[in-house]
């Protein structure tokens, strides 16, 4: 895996978990107090940096072969889920990923909310809001630049990624003050599940003792051969999801009739 | 012991997710890697061949349970 591969994964999956923290913090934000919102933004990143710090020459301290093993397992796991639910969103089965939806639902749960003060904070609520979305968003994130940086012995490089993928979005965030429903988040999502089941299958195996014929230009084969294994899924589950919205029309055809 | 079960709850969220059968496939894939690595016969198919099989059958459970 060279640099820019490693650059490039951990910048999308940065970018996608990004964006869904930005709508959130934008809900704690316009709906409560930015002030709080901001505070817990801040917090929320220092636990993520204390849990990179720590876990950061953790892991570059274990032998390569163990490292590749329990990384390869992690991010197959994670990877699947990841394609599993991008499958299920390109083919219908599962609604799109709406930003939109989501600051809407957050933006009235916000205002419904009671305001408290607690030291610093003035709105207790905007904060945990904030800080909430941003420790889970980016939990998953510091996962992947953490993992995917030990095992090319460069982890700076995929902090770099991640902040940078952190600063854009921000910037981007902050600029149109709106949630960013423009970002094709589904597709980034397929990509990084693609991603993530081909180093994981590549590591994971090399770690089990494998040996990939090619070495590492089985990469090469893997990503688009897993590329494409999820683009077939996607073109068999679509008619299926095509066929279960007809039963649904056929069982209930006087909701079509009072809609009509 | 609310606190703790939260705990153990978040992580098995985070790591395990929505299909539990997911988890326990790649850790038998790995198993499987790791023993026949030890004899003659090349093992790094296993985990591939076992992506293509659990990956249509945790969709195929989702679609039919959805």
């Amino acid at each position: 895996m060279n640099a820019g591969a490693l650059f490039v994964a951990v910048f999308l999956a940065c970018a996608v978990e990004a964006v869904e923290a930005t709508t959130i913090v934008l809900a704690a934000g316009t709906a409560r107090d930015w002030r709080s919102a901001l505070i817990g933004v801040g917090a929320g990143l220092a636990v993520l940096a204390g849990v990179v710090g720590a876990l950061g020459p953790a892991l570059t301290a274990v032998p390569l072969r163990d490292l590749r093993l329990f990384v390869g397992a992690l991010l197959l796991i994670f990877g699947l889920q990841w394609m599993r639910k991008a499958v299920l969103r390109a083919s219908g089965h599962k609604a799109l990923h709406d930003e939109d939806k989501i600051f809407r639902e957050q933006l009235a749960a916000a205002r419904a909310a009671d305001a408290k003060e607690v030291g610093v904070v003035a709105d207790w609520y905007a904060f945990t809001l904030a800080f909430k979305g941003v420790v889970l968003e980016g939990l998953e994130v510091a996962f992947i630049a953490l993992t995917f940086g030990s095992n090319q012995h460069d982890v700076p490089l995929a902090a770099v990624a991640a902040v940078s993928a952190v600063a854009v979005v921000a910037a981007v965030g902050v600029a149109v003050r709106a949630p960013l429903t423009r970002v094709p988040e589904n597709t980034m999502k397929f990509v990084v599940g693609v991603m993530l089941v081909s180093f994981g299958t590549f590591w994971g195996a090399e770690g089990a003792g494998a040996r990939w014929p090619g070495s590492d230009a089985a990469l090469l084969i893997l990503v688009p051969a897993v590329a494409v294994f999820g683009l077939t899924l996607v073109a068999l589950a679509k008619p299926m999801a095509k066929t279960k919205a007809a039963s649904h029309r056929t069982a209930s055809p006087t909701s079509a009739e009072t809609t009509a | 012991m609310r606190y703790l079960k939260n705990f153990f709850v978040f992580w098995y969220d985070f790591v395990i997710g929505d299909d539990w059968m997911v988890a326990v496939g790649i850790a038998l894939a790995l198993a499987a890697t790791y023993a026949v690595a030890r004899t003659s016969v090349s093992a790094w198919w296993i985990v591939p061949g076992s992506v293509a099989v659990i990956l249509p059958w945790s969709l195929w459970r989702a679609i039919r349970g959805s």
